[in-house]
């Protein structure tokens, strides 16, 4: 390949405190317009803000878990630009000084771990919503999320391709929602990612002219927005024309980006420290207090998992992607200590039915108790493997225990050496010619005999006493 | 019937409007006459005298009379404050729940603050009186309040003359008896200055003293809100009741203030004041050099030192306070847009003419310049040469007054360089105004409390004021010097006759 794309990621999650950034208001979502405000969050004449230190201690919990330096003192700036959604016509935002700088976060974008720089992460307020009316020329503003805090989290340029982006974003994602400060949803705009991207020629160190993609609300999205954007770089620089510095919109609908302001018409923002907030000092004390009521983050567990319960790097990552997942995975091994087995119920027949119901762990029909039960029977030869299987799927379906529904369903495994006994030797008599074959060496025949005897036990027959029996008796009839 | 200019030393009984707040408290403790009496009888002097000054954009004598009747009733329950009772004019930058609050412009002509400013409540907590919103410089940018939308106020001791700005309104009201006490905000001068030119006592508190939280912003870094009072007891009095801890403003300094009373009568003898070259070097007006000389022969007499010294930097003062001043009200007036309150253009073709023909209709020519000049100042490729510099000046200008206090307890100086001038003599004349508030610009970008105290007259009759200047939080000491003067003194008594 001729090319390679350059592309930095500034990634913006709301935080999940309970009032706003500024001021008191409620950050709950879903309110009626403009009633989640005050005159601060409206921008009245002469009020003031005052931070919110619980924003301020997720933005460290983050900046911890990115591996960044804090920043002993940081301050607020003011970023100046009008909009009807922006009440004081500026964002209180960092600039010079942001909370955290210079960490990094590991992905595995399938080529193997890599980490990604994370040039910063600063705090800023959220701007309020416009509503436009379909029919007159009018538009409505709600500011009810004006004010809600942010952090930002601006990567360097070195992710490569839009596998990297997606892998990166998801990453960061799953680390916020580990730490409880941002709910991650990306549809209501709680975890959002503008993209930076240029190409140049392989070799090349120079960076080339970039654009900024905006309105990729998906991890898809996201992917598609590169993909297309890089196509389009590179058939430009391939017919001879000129990359331009834009900022351009993704259209999810098309799949393709189209220009919404070109350089000249940048905003100058005009940046210069807040004097209505005073520096702010993050002092090593409580950096460290901080640090240690980190949870464990998912790269952690995901070495954990494979170091210490040994299931395979590539499950532990499936079942550490979430916080929600791994804490399903947790509760069950506790409850039935055996993690391979857990993990393989997990990947195989419980994602099966969460993928085929487009949903998440958290509505998991089945609980962790009852997953455990389900093993546990299985495990004692209540039920085979095999039926196991069914009874999840009723447990899915129903929310039932799974013993309630073997004994409902009348699924218990045969055992029983008598019964089975019996019905062997009816397979056995009833096929004579097959019989004959085996014992003269057609030994894969056994394979036919277990068949019909699950036939005949509609799956119920425990296959460790079928083998046993139906050898013995086979011994029993090539001695006749 | 015209009062006597010196009406308190020629056996004249004192109408109530023409008493301090401390003379006042007296008579309502011992029942001589009820806050609604005092209030009726500012009301009374307004009606007055008020077509010829001009001090207030809003007046509301109902609302008024209503806080003198509660007063009453908490003065006969046994709840009286010190302050309960006591008319004020607070400065129309001040939002008072429910009352208009128009910072002296158009723009915010009809606004109605939807809730009180922290002073405001203190005010309202004391049991205090307040009678309206006092007149001002739009958004408290001017030295003479000329560039108010609701017209100028009138010197009360020369009705041609400015009464400085651009806390005009409610210096003016003071020195007229339209008010007994009264708040201003000073963010280059603007207390100091027209408390100069009208004969009252005024102070800017120490930045982070009084809460700004209510306080429509000009320039954030460096307003403060401050009282404006006959006699520098009054003085004290309300510092007691503004100065102190704001939540709701960051930059507001938890800490504790003494009791600002205790020092009115403290003894003044061996503490030394300082006398920078500087200012000195600018003083060209005779008659302020007469108060000055003959000011410093009262401190003598209380046995005061004075040692000259000098303080460097003074002289790019100016210079960067044009530039950190309209920087930061370029962002703090951004909010005007015409969105959500305020005043919006009637005809516009889309967002960005609604901005615009509301923002062109709506602020003067002073705020225009202002946020020109700041917009420019803070564009990509200006920060570093301007703000930046005058950022460093303004650290310069704070580290010459520190070392300065190591050398004094105070810094004495003239509060302007000249007394009043007149209405429109400096209007279009933008550096010649800004000129007027060099003895008092350094002073708020060093964050540092200033006090301006009346020090005596010019030949043509015209007050000329005195500024003392402290370390950070002594207010304290700039009462005790003050208040020592006063005693040896009677300009603070004069009254202008209207």
């Amino acid at each position: 390949m001729k090319y390679e794309a350059v592309i930095g990621l500034e990634v913006h999650a709301q935080l999940l405190t309970d009032s706003k950034a500024f001021c008191s208001c409620t950050t709950r979502f879903g309110a009626e317009p403009n009633t989640n405000t005050c005159p601060i969050c409206q921008g009245m004449p002469g009020v003031l803000p005052v931070l919110n230190r619980k924003a301020l201690e997720f933005t460290v919990r983050m900046a911890l878990a990115c591996n960044c330096k804090i920043n002993e003192f940081s301050r607020f700036a003011r970023k100046n630009y009008y909009y009807p959604d922006l009440p004081k016509n500026y964002q209180i935002s960092q600039y010079e000084l942001p909370v955290a700088e210079h960490g990094w976060a590991e992905i595995d974008a399938g080529e193997g771990p890599r980490r990604i720089g994370i040039t910063r992460i600063h705090m800023e307020e959220d701007a309020g919503k416009l509503i436009h009316d379909d029919k007159k020329p009018l538009s409505y503003v709600d500011l009810n999320r004006t004010g809600i805090p942010l952090i930002e989290i601006v990567s360097e340029p070195e992710i490569r391709t839009p596998e990297e982006a997606s892998a990166y974003l998801r990453v960061l994602h799953s680390i916020l929602v580990y730490l409880k400060i941002c709910d991650g949803n990306m549809e209501e705009g709680s975890f959002r990612c503008d993209a930076n991207v240029s190409i140049r020629h392989k070799g090349e160190t120079r960076l080339g002219v970039k654009t900024e993609l905006k309105n990729m609300n998906s991890f898809r999205n996201v992917q598609r927005g590169l993909h297309y954007e890089i196509e389009r770089q590179t058939a430009l620089l391939e017919s001879g024309d000129r990359v331009l510095q834009e900022t351009r919109l993704f259209d999810p609908s098309e799949g393709t980006t189209a220009s919404m302001r070109s350089k000249e018409q940048a905003h100058d923002y005009r940046y210069f420290p807040d004097p209505d907030l005073l520096p702010l000092r993050v002092g090593p004390e409580l950096v460290e207090k901080i640090r240690k009521e980190l949870p464990e983050l998912p790269m952690e567990k995901k070495e954990r998992f494979i170091r210490d319960l040994g299931i395979p790097p590539y499950d532990a990552g499936v079942l550490t992607a979430s916080r929600d997942m791994a804490e399903y995975f947790e509760k069950t091994v506790g409850l039935f200590q055996n993690p391979k087995s857990v993990s393989n119920w997990i990947m195989t027949e419980l994602m099966r039915e969460l993928k085929g119901d487009e949903t998440g762990i958290t509505n998991c029909p089945v609980s962790p108790h009852q997953l455990a039960d389900l093993l546990k029977l299985v495990d004692n030869g209540t039920v085979s493997g095999k039926i196991a299987k069914t009874v999840f799927e009723q447990m899915y379906a129903t929310g039932s225990n799974p013993i309630d529904i073997i004994n409902e369903k009348g699924l218990l495994q045969v055992s029983d050496s008598e019964e089975l006994a019996a019905i062997i030797g009816k397979v056995l008599d009833d096929n004579p010619g097959e019989v004959e074959k085996c014992l003269s060496g057609k030994t894969k025949l056994i394979g036919f005999f277990v068949g019909q005897v699950m036939k005949a036990t509609r799956g119920k027959a425990n296959p460790a006493v079928v083998n046993q029996i139906l050898s013995d008796k086979l011994a029993k009839r090539s001695k006749m | 019937m015209e009062k006597p200019q010196n009406g308190l030393k020629d056996g004249h009984v004192s109408e109530l409007y023409e008493m301090t707040a401390t003379e006042l408290a007296e008579i309502l403790r011992t029942k001589k006459a009820s806050s609604v009496q005092i209030t009726e009888s500012v009301l009374n002097r307004i009606d007055h005298v008020e077509g010829k000054v001009h001090a207030y954009v809003t007046l509301n004598p109902e609302s008024a009379l209503d806080m003198a009747r509660e007063a009453d009733r908490k003065i006969a329950a046994g709840d009286a404050r010190p302050l309960t009772g006591i008319p004020i004019a607070v400065k129309d930058n001040m939002c008072v729940k429910g009352q208009r609050t128009t910072c002296g412009s158009k723009i915010l002509a009809n606004f109605l603050p939807p809730y009180d400013a922290t002073v405001i409540r203190l005010l309202r907590d004391e049991g205090m009186v307040i009678l309206g919103s006092a007149n001002m410089d739009e958004f408290a940018m001017g030295s003479s309040t000329e560039t108010s939308y609701w017209g100028p106020t009138h010197n009360p001791w020369n009705t041609d003359l400015i009464p400085g700005g651009s806390s005009g309104g409610s210096v003016a009201a003071v020195a007229a008896g339209e008010a007994i006490v009264a708040l201003g905000s000073d963010t280059g001068g603007s207390i100091r200055l027209p408390a100069c030119f009208c004969g009252v006592t005024g102070i800017k508190p120490t930045y982070g003293a009084v809460s700004r939280y209510g306080l429509v912003a000009y320039a954030s870094s460096l307003d403060q809100i401050g009282p404006i009072s006959r006699d520098v007891s009054d003085l004290a009095l309300l510092l007691n009741l503004i100065c102190g801890h704001d939540p709701s403003d960051s930059t507001s300094v938890p800490r504790e203030y003494p009791d600002f009373t205790a020092f009115l009568t403290k003894p003044v003898g061996g503490m030394t004041l300082g006398l920078p070259k500087e200012f000195f070097s600018k003083l060209e007006n005779p008659d302020v050099e007469r108060v000055i000389s003959e000011a410093r022969k009262v401190f003598e007499g209380l046995e005061v030192k004075f040692v000259d010294l000098s303080l460097p930097h003074l002289d790019y003062g100016i210079a960067a306070y044009y530039i950190i001043a309209p920087c930061e009200a370029s962002s703090n007036l951004a909010r005007y847009d015409g969105v959500k309150y305020g005043h919006r253009a009637e005809n516009f073709t889309g967002m960005i003419d609604m901005y615009c023909r509301t923002r062109a209709e709506g602020f003067g020519p002073e705020v225009k310049r202002r946020i020109m000049l700041g917009t420019y100042a803070l564009s990509a490729g200006y920060y570093d040469a301007y703000y930046l510099k005058a950022a460093k000046i303004r650290t310069l200008i704070t580290s010459d007054f520190k070392s300065a206090f190591e050398k004094c307890d105070a810094v004495f100086c003239p509060t302007a360089p000249s007394p009043a001038f007149k209405i429109g003599e400096k209007i279009d004349d933008p550096i010649q105004m800004y000129l007027t508030d060099v003895f008092t610009i350094p002073v708020n970008m060093a964050g540092l409390p200033g006090i301006a105290i009346p020090g005596g007259f010019s030949m043509g009759g015209l007050p000329i004021g005195l500024q003392l200047i402290a370390p950070h939080f002594e207010e304290a000491r700039l009462v005790q010097l003050s208040a020592a003067f006063q005693k040896e003194t009677d300009h603070h008594l004069k009254r202008p006759q209207l």
